[in-house]
């Protein structure tokens, strides 16, 4: 009989590494806690640098989720046991699942942009998350701001809830920066009138084509940007935001207003990846992710034996490395599960 | 009116909503390349005329991107137009036109 | 704007406030300002609240307008606060309560400085040992007096006789709310309601009938910052940052500002004269400006105290407008008689700033 593995999470890290264990022959049993599969994807339209739709990409995660694959959506874990190298998994149905290994993708979550005070996201009303634009780019509905406007001037603030110890999030959320340029050239895509300025600390466009990207927001769709963190938004009298900003390049204040800003928030480990790190004893970094055993030659092993981890919820990620993450995972488990002679390095 | 031994200080931030930037949107349309300048500041690091006197061509262009006009109409012609500048400019940006136009512009709108 | 955003951040920063047996420390600078505030304030916990309120006649200057002017070093600074704690301790107080924002601002570094680092506690109780031969206990609460009235909100709005409405239109009064520095953008967790969106005066001005403005500078600092005004050179510096708030304030048409802090009504109050004169420009209805008043000011006026009881009459910008509108009854004729009908003297009228 073949060994069985149960993967818990169900966005693109989870989708594509059941996709390859369940085709290496593996029995898979994958449980995610929301109604579909498809995570964070589910809810954005396009992807940097490409601008290709999200769900192309979902598709074919899709069609590699074979009909052997057991789905268990809406459905969360509550308990965990090991014994004798077996893991048996129960959820809130208090039905039990059984194990040869485990993998881990339950991901990140947003940052919740209220933390940042000064920038007023939930009080002022055109303050608003990258998730939300990229929401009314996906309703395909014009893009206005809380007072029915269209809006003129649209501000990017990077780095919302990353690289910020008062927050005490020391790390780079890796996607952010290249959102913020993908996001402003749609802007400028759907409302050629609108200005679009970024508000950046340095531009991390270290993926495959950012670079260009980021030159063509510039030179054909005409994105600004100014380097300098926002130390405050502040609401005026007719709804629209006045940003402060050192212009550090120039080495002076800049004020301006805008009629939408834009918080680029950042990844924080998931309440799922918490919860699971809490239930199965998971070391967690000092970041608060899940600890790889190695972080350059076992990043997808963790503490315990048995269990694998995949994708962001050891580290913020692209999507194009959350799929390769997630079939190194496959690997890794593989080996495990067939003990395979290069196995052993492990130990 | 009073003379209280001191003035009401203007603030110094630059006051984006109000400033004029006529001159960047006309150097944007003669000469699309200085949207790629990231203010890397090579093209000043090389400049001869930076190197004697204040001329400094990066901020210059931020000056005029932000629409500071200050000082501009002097500063620009201290450039001697050797072309350095345009030679180390990863970018690729083609700053000795820029120089030109902006003089142009200037002498246009005297 | 979302209240129920604030409202969320309020709820994050609730801070502990005694609710008796205070020890009140004054400002230096308060008793000139606003004469009637601090007297206000101890009229209102006596007669109206029923606390025990103690006042210390040794009690001297936290040295904190020295300390921020850069004329007094940190170590004598924590000295003379450990005096003022060795006069509660004698006097056997635990609660703190500091009239100045500044105060309380330094009272709160002191008192950090100490938790993170004994052996600075150890050296300033050695120091005050030697000089005075006094020793003290750290108090248990500190609470500045604006988050003593804050605590009681709902009290002097169940006695008051006027509320901030404007009692001709039945219409709240718009206030701005201006925050000290001090009070807590160098500690947020020590201030109601925290430093982006404080709530302290808030709550006053809603728990009286009032409507709070935000807008643009609110966070702006009045500008005071001790050292740059007390250089007369530098005070453009000063006017500047009251300026920029105006200008930022003005579309808004606030009926009053309210305060928590000895400079801030001091220079909002002042620099309207002062700008009135040198440009012309006043930003209140019919050239006049708007008023400013403290804490206890407003307080003392929703309590029905008579308004030159409480000091109003030493204000620049007229408070008769507020008067007017809130439908309180005053005696022009008293207005420059101080106590026990001693003639005070009129001020000169300003050339532009209307009454």
């Amino acid at each position: 009989m073949s060994k069985s593995v149960i993967v818990i999470g169900g966005g693109i890290a989870g989708m594509e590494a059941s996709a390859y264990l369940s085709a290496m022959g593996f029995n898979v049993t994958l449980f995610e806690k929301d109604e579909k599969l498809g995570g964070h994807l589910l809810n954005w339209e396009r992807l940097f640098p490409t601008k290709r739709l999200g769900s192309e990409v979902l598709t074919f995660l899709k069609k590699g989720m074979d009909d052997k694959i057991k789905v268990h959506t809406n459905s969360n874990i509550t308990k965990i046991n090991s014994e004798n190298g077996k893991y048996f998994v129960t959820n809130d149905n208090n039905e039990i699942f059984e194990a040869d290994a485990l993998l881990i993708t339950t991901g990140y979550d947003l940052f919740d942009a209220r933390r940042k005070e000064e920038y007023g996201y939930g009080i002022y009303d055109n303050v608003i998350t990258s998730a939300e634009l990229e929401t009314m780019f996906l309703s395909g509905k014009p893009i206005v701001n809380k007072q029915g406007k269209v809006p003129k001037r649209i501000g990017f603030v990077h780095c919302v809830g990353s690289r910020d110890r008062k927050v005490g999030n020391v790390y780079c959320s890796k996607v952010c920066c290249v959102t913020a340029v993908k996001q402003a050239t749609e802007i400028r895509e759907h409302l050629p009138e609108c200005e679009t300025y970024c508000f950046y600390m340095d531009l991390r466009m270290y993926g495959a084509k950012f670079e260009e990207l980021y030159n063509e927001a510039q030179e054909k769709y005409g994105v600004t940007f100014i380097r300098g963190r926002l130390s405050e938004a502040n609401e005026t009298i007719d709804g629209s935001l006045l940003v402060k900003v050192e212009d550090t390049l120039v080495g002076r204040p800049l004020k301006m207003t805008v009629d939408l800003l834009v918080l680029m928030v950042g990844f924080e480990p998931s309440k799922g990846t918490k919860d699971i790190a809490k239930i199965l004893n998971l070391s967690t970094n000092s970041n608060g992710f899940i600890e790889v055993a190695d972080e350059h030659t076992l990043t997808n092993v963790t503490n315990l034996k048995g269990v694998f981890v995949a994708g962001t919820t050891t580290s913020p990620r692209t999507i194009t490395n959350t799929i390769n993450d997630a079939r190194a995972a496959a690997a890794e488990i593989a080996c495990y599960l067939n003990l395979y002679t290069i196995q052993s390095r492990n130990n | 009116m009073a003379d209280f031994g001191y003035k009401i200080q203007e603030d110094r931030q630059i006051n984006y909503d109000s400033n004029d930037r006529t001159l960047f949107y006309f150097l944007k349309r003669v000469e699309p390349s200085i949207s790629l300048c990231i203010g890397c500041g090579t093209c000043s690091a090389t400049c001869t005329a930076g190197q004697f006197t204040q001329f400094d061509l990066h901020k210059i262009m931020l000056y005029v991107r932000r629409g500071e006009k200050v000082h501009i109409a002097n500063e620009i012609k201290k450039c001697m137009l050797c072309g350095k500048c345009s030679l180390v400019c990863p970018k690729g940006i083609n700053t000795r036109n820029i120089i030109f136009q902006t003089r142009k512009f200037i002498h246009s709108n005297k | 704007m979302e209240l129920t955003g604030k409202q969320n951040i309020w709820k994050d920063y609730q801070k502990e406030i005694a609710d008796d047996k205070y020890f009140y420390v004054r400002s230096c600078v308060r008793q000139n300002f606003f004469p009637g505030a601090e007297t206000t304030f101890l009229r209102i916990l006596k007669d109206e609240l029923h606390k025990d309120i103690y006042e210390h006649p040794c009690h001297t200057t936290c040295t904190g307008i020295g300390y921020h002017g850069d004329v007094v070093p940190f170590d004598t600074a924590m000295t003379v606060i450990a005096r003022q704690f060795a006069l509660m301790t004698e006097a056997g107080y635990e609660n703190l309560v500091p009239s100045c924002v500044t105060s309380f601002g330094l009272y709160s570094e002191v008192l950090e400085t100490w938790h993170h680092f004994p052996e600075v506690l150890a050296r300033v109780r050695e120091h005050l040992r030697k000089a005075t031969g006094r020793e003290f206990n750290i108090p248990k609460n500190v609470a500045h007096a604006s988050d003593v009235i804050f605590k009681f909100r709902n009290e002097i709005a169940q006695k008051a006789k006027y509320k901030l409405i404007n009692t001709a239109t039945g219409k709240p009064l718009k206030v701005v709310e201006h925050i000290g520095c001090h009070y807590s953008k160098m500690f947020p967790a020590k201030g109601v309601g925290g430093a982006e969106f404080p709530y302290v005066l808030i709550g006053m001005v809603e728990e009286w009938g009032g409507e709070v403005i935000d807008y643009p500078e609110r966070r702006h600092c009045c500008g005071f910052g001790f050292r740059q005004y007390l250089v007369q050179a530098n005070r453009g510096y000063s006017i500047g940052c009251s300026h920029k708030k105006f200008e930022s304030m003005e579309p808004y048409e606030p009926d009053m500002i309210i305060t928590n802090c000895p400079g801030c009504p001091m220079f909002l109050d002042k620099w309207q004269y002062a700008i009135s004169e040198m440009n012309g420009k006043t930003y209140g209805k019919n050239g006049q400006g708007i008023p400013v008043f403290t804490f206890e000011e407003v307080a003392g006026l929703v309590l029905g105290y008579d308004p030159w009881d409480i000091g109003l009459q030493v204000h620049q910008v007229s408070c008769e407008p507020i008067l007017d509108k809130m439908g309180i009854k005053y005696d022009p004729a008293t207005k420059y008689l101080g106590k026990n009908g001693k003639y005070l003297g009129v001020p000169e009228k300003p050339s532009v700033l209307k009454d």
